[in-house]
């Protein structure tokens, strides 16, 4: 059977290499299921099938012609419809109009509304929403309807390759039902469908074949029925490991934060676990299981519903209602997005280290001493060895792992014995993260008490004493060095997304 | 040294302190050029009657253009500045003339009147985070409307009861132009050398890490709206002083020239980057170039065409040069 689209050599680097000489063809009237860890190059391989990036090198073919989409326009008008994680719609536009949103039926530029309407009613019909009215405004819908409204925006077109990306992380089970039965009646009218998704049993349900990606490999694509949920999730996650470790020469100390049934939205449920001074607890997840969610919450940075805190092994729970009463109790987070949460980019890196610590440097009044404030600064940047042309330079100057070290040095300088790392290598080059590393463990080593969010396993097994893994919000498992493996970490990241009444 | 440093930072960079002259460069240039322009232009503008005549023009703007810079260095705005300045007036016109209270004790209603229409702004803004754009132009309304109250829309005439502060002169300057001085040079060191203009920077630069970073953001903004109130009221304490009345109609349109003059002097309206010392030059600017506008004999019309095109030049010239590396 000729493919509907064959992907031929695709490879696509950033800093690093995300795609790597992809192979692959979409057959038509397949479902054919792509999975991987985060960071595999599902989503980058999506949005180079949809004309969003282009790829550094290798080919496209769609129904046998040449296929090189210059943006999503182009892709759309071509047949192929990607339908994102994150949705697109116009909150305060109706339904119908989203739907329809570039192709308004129109006289001379008056929308025609009665058709408008009807071709939409037509269409939520279709996708199993007979009952939701066209003229409803988007941002009166449930996540979950939105999400399928979306859905309907790109199914009513032509379309030869329909690209799907977790299409079903915010649908309830009535829901998931009526977009397999849409998925079914394209299937047969020979569409080719790509269906991105860590939920291994609808995969099992939908799927016809199943490709999985490692590193920017596709390491195999089976028939779906060839393939046991065992076999996915070994070749998700069977790679070689690092051999690095970075846990000797340090002991445990005593408790430092103990976290009790915490509950923070949707995402942070019933959470309990105990990080010790001298080790570096990892957590880890896919995305959207609560990883970042849980240690925001711990931080004060958002609010907590449900849950105790405890420090430094008192018995009474600690008030931490804002990052500030979490600063003052020596707990600091160091945020996944360095750039829009940690750092003050137009300043100096001598502003960015002392922002919180400036009283310090100051006499009673809030006169800073700027002859001991950069002193202080010069011995930081020297002791975590900072390449810096000098404490003046601009922040934004500096390369990301650099950036990550001046940020360290701001809450080591606060004193802070709790340090929350959220994604510590991120926008960090690969030879610079062997720094970051040997600079936890130095400080887990000083008696820090060190809990690293990490979407990279291979990081996490490196640098950890401990791994505990959250997965749709819960804390499904915990493992000490000696009794993980990937194998089991990747089935404990899953296990919380195979039927919705798991628990642990 | 104890121990090699295979990263040494070196010590080669300047003193903060030496920073700000380099700074303030091109808008000083600017300032030298038209003043030159205009003492080649008319023989009227180089002299040191027309240098005091400006010199007591400005302590009003320069006071509320500094309450201003550090509201934009917040990343917020202040549309009410010029009402609350009216409103200030008509509290001191008020105490005067008809509740007939000494000078010192009319001053003080008046920087209360200031200080709550700034805590006002400020309170609302954080407690429901609202812009500042519509907060402060519901007050601009509010405080408007209350100059006219209470002055039953009557300038009111103060005469010699305030006179003494305006005629008050050290050293031949007056005494709300050294007024005006010290604020602008104590607020200079305040935002460069203390904790709290730090944080103000900090705030500005990036709201969100100066949470994360444990900063307590709300009293410091909230001091910098209550501190901006003062010294509108400040200003409004030197304008009745200055004309010796209280008119309700005061401070129409000073928002914008204050905040042209911080602009001009380089604070950027998305919040973290400006300079009260900038912004004194922008004032200069900006005064100058009405005075010697004025001394060729330019029509209103014309003197406001190019104003408002040096206001547009000095942003794109602000933005090349913050644009080089």
């Amino acid at each position: 059977m000729r493919p509907t689209l064959a992907m031929r050599g695709l490879c696509k680097s950033y800093a690093t290499p995300v795609l790597d000489g992809i192979d692959l063809d979409l057959l038509p009237g397949e479902v054919h299921a792509l999975v991987g860890e985060n960071g595999a190059g599902k989503s980058t391989l999506s949005r180079i099938l949809a004309g969003l990036t282009p790829p550094d090198s290798g080919t496209l073919e769609l129904e046998g012609e040449p296929y090189s989409p210059s943006n999503k326009r182009a892709a759309e008008q071509a047949g192929i419809h990607l339908v994102m994680q994150e949705l697109n719609l116009i909150r305060t536009l109706s339904v119908a109009e989203n739907i329809f949103l570039d192709h308004l039926p129109h006289r001379a530029g008056w929308i025609r509304y009665p058709q408008l309407h009807r071709d939409a009613a037509e269409v939520l019909a279709r996708i199993g929403l007979p009952h939701l009215d066209p003229q409803t405004p988007v941002e009166q819908l449930g996540v979950g309807q939105q999400q399928m409204v979306e859905i309907a925006s790109r199914l009513w077109r032509p379309c030869r390759v329909l690209i799907l990306d977790e299409p079903t992380a915010a649908l309830t089970d009535p829901e998931v039902a009526s977009l397999f039965h849409q998925i079914r009646q394209l299937q047969s009218q020979g569409v080719a469908i790509l269906y991105i998704s860590h939920r291994l049993e609808e995969i099992r349900q939908i799927a016809n074949r199943i490709s999985v990606l490692r590193d920017g490999h596709l390491v195999a694509t089976r028939l779906a029925t060839e393939l046991p949920i065992d076999d996915v999730v070994r070749l998700m996650v069977g790679r070689e490991l690092g051999t690095a470790n970075f846990t000797a020469g340090r002991t445990r100390g005593p408790i430092a934060l103990a976290v009790r049934n915490l509950h923070a939205g949707d995402r942070v449920q019933n959470i309990s676990f105990d990080a010790f001074r001298g080790e570096i607890l990892g957590v880890s997840g896919l995305m959207g299981s609560g990883r970042t969610e849980t240690v925001r919450a711990i931080f004060g940075a958002d609010p907590i519903e449900s849950g105790q805190i405890f420090l430094h092994g008192n018995t009474q729970p600690a008030t931490i209602r804002s990052p500030r009463d979490a600063v003052r109790l020596g707990i600091a987070l160091l945020t996944e997005d360095r750039k829009g949460q940690g750092l003050f980019l137009s300043l100096a890196v001598r502003e960015n280290l002392t922002v919180n610590t400036l009283p310090s440097f100051a006499s009673a009044v809030g006169w800073i001493s700027r002859i001991r404030e950069t002193a202080s600064v010069r011995g930081w940047l020297q002791k975590l060895q900072v390449r810096c042309d000098s404490p003046e330079q601009g922040i934004a100057q500096l390369s990301g792992g650099n950036q990550q070290k001046v940020v360290v040095a701001r809450w080591l300088l606060r004193d802070c014995d709790i340090l929350l790392f959220d994604e510590p290598t991120r926008g960090v080059d690969v030879g610079a993260r062997f720094e970051i590393y040997q600079l936890l463990a130095d400080l887990a080593a000083q008696g820090k008490c060190i809990v690293v969010v990490s979407s990279d396993l291979t990081e996490l097994m490196m640098i950890s004493d401990r791994i505990a893994v959250l997965s749709n919000g819960r804390l499904t498992a915990e493992f000490t060095r000696h009794a993980w493996t990937q194998d089991k970490i990747m089935a404990a990241a899953l296990s919380g997304y195979l039927s919705p009444t798991t628990t642990p | 040294m104890n121990r090699p440093a295979p990263h040494p930072v070196p010590s080669r960079s300047l003193p903060p302190a030496s920073r700000w002259p380099r700074e303030h460069l091109g808008t000083l240039l600017a300032l030298a050029a038209l003043v030159l322009v205009f003492s080649l232009a008319t023989r009227h503008f180089f002299s040191p009657a027309n240098f005091r005549t400006i010199a007591n023009q400005i302590p009003s703007a320069l006071l509320v253009a500094t309450g201003m810079t550090y509201i934009l260095l917040l990343g917020q705005i202040d549309l009410s500045v010029g009402s609350v300045l009216a409103l200030s007036g008509a509290v001191v016109g008020v105490a005067l003339s008809q509740g007939h209270w000494p000078l010192p004790a009319a001053a003080l209603a008046g920087l209360a009147a200031g200080a709550l229409c700034g805590a006002f702004n400020g309170l609302v803004t954080l407690r429901w985070r609202l812009p500042t754009f519509i907060v402060t132009l519901g007050t601009l309304e509010m405080a408007r409307g209350g100059a006219h109250a209470l002055t039953h829309s009557q300038t009111l005439y103060l005469g010699s009861a305030i006179e003494s502060l305006a005629d008050a002169n050290v050293l031949g300057f007056s005494l709300p132009f050294l007024i005006a001085i010290t604020v602008v040079l104590a607020a200079q060191l305040l935002l460069t050398r203390t904790v709290f203009g730090r944080h103000v920077i900090a705030i500005g630069t990036n709201p969100e890490a100066a949470r994360l970073a444990g900063i307590n953001t709300r009293p410091v903004q909230l001091a910098v709206f209550v501190s901006t109130g003062c010294l509108v009221a400040l200003a409004a304490l030197i304008d009745c002083s200055r004309f010796q009345a209280a008119n309700p109609n005061a401070g129409i349109g000073l928002e914008l020239q204050a905040i042209a003059a911080a602009v001009i002097g380089g604070t950027s309206l998305m919040g973290g980057r400006g300079s009260v010392v900038g912004t004194f030059i922008g004032v200069l600017i900006i005064a100058v170039l009405n005075s010697g506008l004025a001394a060729v004999g330019a029509k209103e019309e014309l003197k406001r065409l190019i104003t408002g095109a040096v206001i547009i030049a000095a942003v794109i010239a602000d933005l090349y040069r913050h644009r080089r590396p």
